[in-house]
């Protein structure tokens, strides 16, 4: 019964990372940047809801709308102040700059809310489901979490593959100058993709610190480093792959952390990173990509 | 005993014969041309050759010895050389240095000795100056060897391209387009540099190419490739004339 | 020509290093130095080395390596480790750390050669990822190792110290979280300098020769340089373990600067490959130079913004944007050349 139960929290920590690994993804697939910042994001979810509920007593599902309002937002002047002005530019160049954004948000958030950590209430309150005569119990948070995490991945496909927006993001994702040339509008494309991947960060980070509840400005960072191990792993642009990779990453996190060393799990969870990427050099579900001579 | 004899070979990509049942045999000092129209694959019958690819089925003989399956370096170590369809040069290096790059295996010391300025450091880089200023002055880029490769005009990217691969010695030399993107005027002075290479260097050349005045000036035999086939081969006025290359290049 | 004008370029590099020492040497017998700056001094110095090493990789070889900081790890633990282990075998601190400088070397480039095996297949941004798994696998291991040593050798374990199974002569010289301590800090700024300009040999004289050339080949074009007849994986090996092992001699400058040395996310973990990297993209890559004054710059300016208290982190962070924006962005690029168009016309036009 223990290992189910931790098979069902390390699925659950994997939705997290799923969330998460799809705005990796999803800018990666449209924009060829690996966006640093986008842990940082959820960290700054995470801070608004705590402030909203809190600080100043909203209920909670409100105190996670104005997350996800204000991480678009967020997302959105990012990529405009930050990024675009960088098309074009090397990737290298394009990198760095989403590091200094990464270090913007964390010193910003340390301004504001200092370094202590704060203790953060949990945005769900659902009873705790008891099976097999109490010997299997699965919290309300994996539960919300777990749910969360197919609603979304169902309504994302649906968004991509229905409407012409996502059909947009699809052409961009595939070739860039075709799609201008086609007549979609590429900046617009990119920003939507920045709103989407942000809103994602901020119901991430209400979920990730519903089941971890401290929070402190480096909070995103290393779920975000492992979600961005999870998109990677998957195949880097691929949306299945992420939730596949999401997924993976975090059961063994959580079965080597039960079954190995609490200490060495980050560990084992890059060293099987390394494994598949040497097996499959573009991740589960990448596509292969060969040079032309 | 011919330079280069290729005996039936074949590749396909996913189901496609890209190269099917090719044969060639070219003698040494010969000028010879593969042409044909767009994707019948000329490139992929480079790629075979050097090694890019390794061919399904049949041989490749250089100078009497198989390469088939042989790596790329390998190959180059063999004795063939090449240039590219789209130029690729050491972009960031000094036309002096480009040049340098293709004397690697020729002009050597260890990578201690170059750390450390011992003697063999400076007696060899001396020596492979020297090489590399006599071959760019064959091309006449013995003026802009300080340049960056990237800074250099089309035409004259293009010979240094050649100059490098001849560094490397070969005994056969790959040209792809080399007359690519040039003018009537630069590709006459191409034409006369070639055969330069050819009776001064004692090589053997094979070069696709799609200009016309270029393969009918310099080339001595040609073989015309259509749809990864052998469509004929011969002497350069007999295939000219043939009437089944012109329908091959201009349709039916 | 050419040849006196990079004679010319290196002979600069290595006079600014050598007037940063003998300035400093002025500034400390005048008593102009705080002992803020002193204690900044070797942390210079191992940045600079960090970064000329890295721009090796990233600058020279041009593949993007995120796990630099694991190799100054290994190189710090393997360093310290020796001078702690040869503690009775060997009594004068400096042959030790002179030794141990040796072997951090050594295990680094070792290492840099077992991890670029693999590795080096990838490209661009998934070799990025992995070489940073691979700095935080070290990272993470190295916090949780347990080693000691008594009469019968070494013991190792993964949970603590009883485990480690020794007898009464034993002592413990990796302690898990702890690490190791009580290293004796031999590390001094004139020993940093002297590795700086070690390291600045090894980069600058390597470039500028036969391997070098094939290694910036293969990062100018890949295809091209197979087709000459370079050996790509030996000389992307070749690259990689000597940036690695120069990073470890950085390690070890790191190990015998402080008593206690434990692995941590901020010495040894990604976000610090990350600011090495960031000193070697703002410093040019390929400038050798570039990389020295951009770990110099960086590393001071958060000391010299210490009076803002709070906000210095925060400014950095707005200076790093910004300065990527206006050095990289194609806009930005095309109004400076406007710019200095302008200014060129202007001059003709006064003269």
């Amino acid at each position: 019964m223990s290992f189910l139960s931790y098979l069902i929290n390390g699925i659950s920590l994997g939705s997290i990372y799923a969330i998460i690994a799809l705005g990796y993804t999803m800018v990666y697939g449209i924009a060829r940047m690996l966006n640093f910042a986008h842990g940082d994001i959820i960290m700054v979810g995470g801070f608004v809801i705590f402030t909203c509920v809190s600080t100043m007593g909203f209920p909670p599902l409100v105190g996670v709308l104005v997350a996800v309002i204000a991480c678009t937002v967020l997302g959105v002047m990012i990529e405009r102040v930050a990024y675009k002005p960088l098309r074009g530019a090397s990737s290298l160049a394009v990198l760095i700059t989403a590091i200094g954004v990464s270090y913007l948000l964390q010193n910003a958030a340390l301004l504001i809310f200092g370094s202590n950590a704060r203790q953060f209430t949990s945005v769900v309150n659902v009873p705790s489901l008891k099976l097999a005569g109490g010997a299997l119990s699965i919290s309300g948070v994996t539960m919300v979490t777990i749910l969360t995490c197919i609603i979304i991945m169902a309504g994302l496909m649906t968004f991509i593959n229905k409407t012409k927006i996502g059909q947009a993001m699809l052409a961009v994702s595939e070739d860039t100058g075709a799609a201008t040339l086609m007549g979609i509008d590429v900046n617009r494309t990119i920003a939507v993709t920045f709103a989407i991947g942000s809103a994602l960060a901020a119901i991430a980070g209400a979920l990730l610190c519903s089941t971890y509840p401290s929070l402190t400005p480096y909070t995103g960072s290393m779920p975000g480093i492992k979600a961005f191990v999870a998109a990677v792993f998957g195949g880097i642009g691929s949306i299945p792959g992420a939730l596949i990779g999401g997924i993976l990453l975090g059961v063994i996190e959580n079965l080597s952390k039960a079954y190995i060393s609490s200490q060495l799990s980050d560990a084992i969870v890059f060293a099987v990173l390394i494994v598949v990427l040497l097996v499959r050099p573009t991740g589960i579900m990448g596509k292969k990509i060969t040079e032309k001579v | 005993m011919a330079m280069l004899e290729v005996k039936n070979i074949s590749i396909s990509f996913g189901g496609l014969k890209a190269v099917n049942d090719f044969s060639v045999t070219i003698e040494k000092g010969q000028l010879y041309g593969l042409i044909g129209p767009n994707g019948a694959g000329k490139t992929t019958v480079f790629n075979l050759l050097t090694g890019v690819y390794k061919p399904d089925t049949g041989t490749i003989l250089l100078d009497g010895k198989n390469i088939t399956g042989r790596s790329t370096i390998e190959i180059n170590q063999d004795g063939i050389a090449r240039t590219f369809q789209n130029i690729r040069l050491f972009k960031e290096l000094s036309v002096l240095d480009n040049v340098k790059v293709g004397l690697h295996n020729h002009f050597k010391y260890s990578t201690i000795e170059g750390i450390l300025r011992l003697p063999r450091y400076y007696k060899v880089e001396k020596q492979m100056n020297e090489r590399a200023m006599e071959l760019l002055k064959v091309f006449e880029l013995d003026s802009v060897a300080d340049y960056k490769a990237s800074n250099l005009p089309y035409g004259a990217q293009r010979k240094l391209e050649i100059a490098r691969a001849l560094a490397t010695e070969p005994k056969l030399l790959l040209l792809d387009e080399p007359a690519a993107g040039m003018n009537p005027n630069e590709t006459a002075e191409l034409m006369d540099t070639i055969r330069f290479v050819r009776d001064n260097f004692d090589m053997t050349i094979l070069l696709i190419e799609h200009d016309m005045k270029l393969v009918s000036g310099i080339c001595e035999k040609l073989t015309v490739l259509n749809f990864g086939q052998v469509l004929t081969q011969g002497d350069t006025q007999t295939v000219l004339n043939d009437h089944r290359v012109i329908t091959a290049y201009l349709g039916e | 020509m050419k040849k006196n004008k990079l004679l010319i370029q290196n002979s600069i590099t290595y006079a600014i290093i050598i007037g940063c020492w003998i300035l400093v040497q002025i500034l400390a017998s005048t008593g102009h130095m705080t002992s803020l700056m002193k204690g900044l001094l070797v942390p210079l110095c191992i940045y600079v080395i960090m970064a000329v090493s890295l721009n090796l990789t990233v600058g020279i070889l041009g593949e993007l390596s995120l796990g630099h900081a694991g190799f100054m790890c290994l190189g710090a633990f393997s360093g310290a480790f020796f001078t702690n282990c040869m503690a009775n075998v060997i009594p004068s601190v400096q042959v030790r750390f002179f030794f141990a400088l040796l072997i951090g070397a050594l295990v680094a480039g070792v290492f840099g050669i077992l991890i670029g095996i693999p590795v080096l297949r990838l490209r661009g941004d998934y070799l990025a990822i992995v070489t940073l798994a691979f700095g935080e696998i070290i990272k993470n291991l190295l916090n949780a190792i347990y080693v000691g040593m008594d009469q019968s050798g070494f013991h190792f374990s993964f949970k603590d110290t009883t485990s480690l199974g020794m007898d009464d002569t034993g002592v413990v010289i990796i302690k898990g979280a702890q690490g190791i301590t009580g290293t004796p800090k031999a590390a001094t700024f004139t020993i940093g300098i002297i590795l700086v300009l070690l390291t600045l040999f090894v980069v600058l004289n390597l470039i500028n020769s036969r391997s070098g050339r094939a290694i910036m080949a293969i990062r100018d074009n890949r295809i091209a340089a197979e087709s000459v007849g370079i050996n790509i994986t030996k000389f992307k090996l070749m690259a990689f373990s000597i940036s690695a092992s120069l990073a470890g001699v950085a390690g070890v400058l790191y190990g015998h600067n402080l008593s206690s040395l434990a692995a941590t996310p901020k010495n040894f973990g990604y976000n610090q490959s990350i600011m090495i990297l960031v000193f070697v993209v703002l410093g040019g890559l390929g400038n050798i130079r570039g990389s020295i004054i951009a770990a110099v710059v960086l590393t001071m300016l958060p000391e010299l913004l210490r009076g803002l208290n709070d906000y210095r982190m925060l400014i950095y962070a707005i200076v790093l944007i910004v300065m990527m924006i206006f050095n990289s962005s194609p806009k930005a690029i095309e109004m400076r050349s406007v710019f200095m168009d302008k200014i060129k016309k202007n001059r003709k036009e006064a003269a």
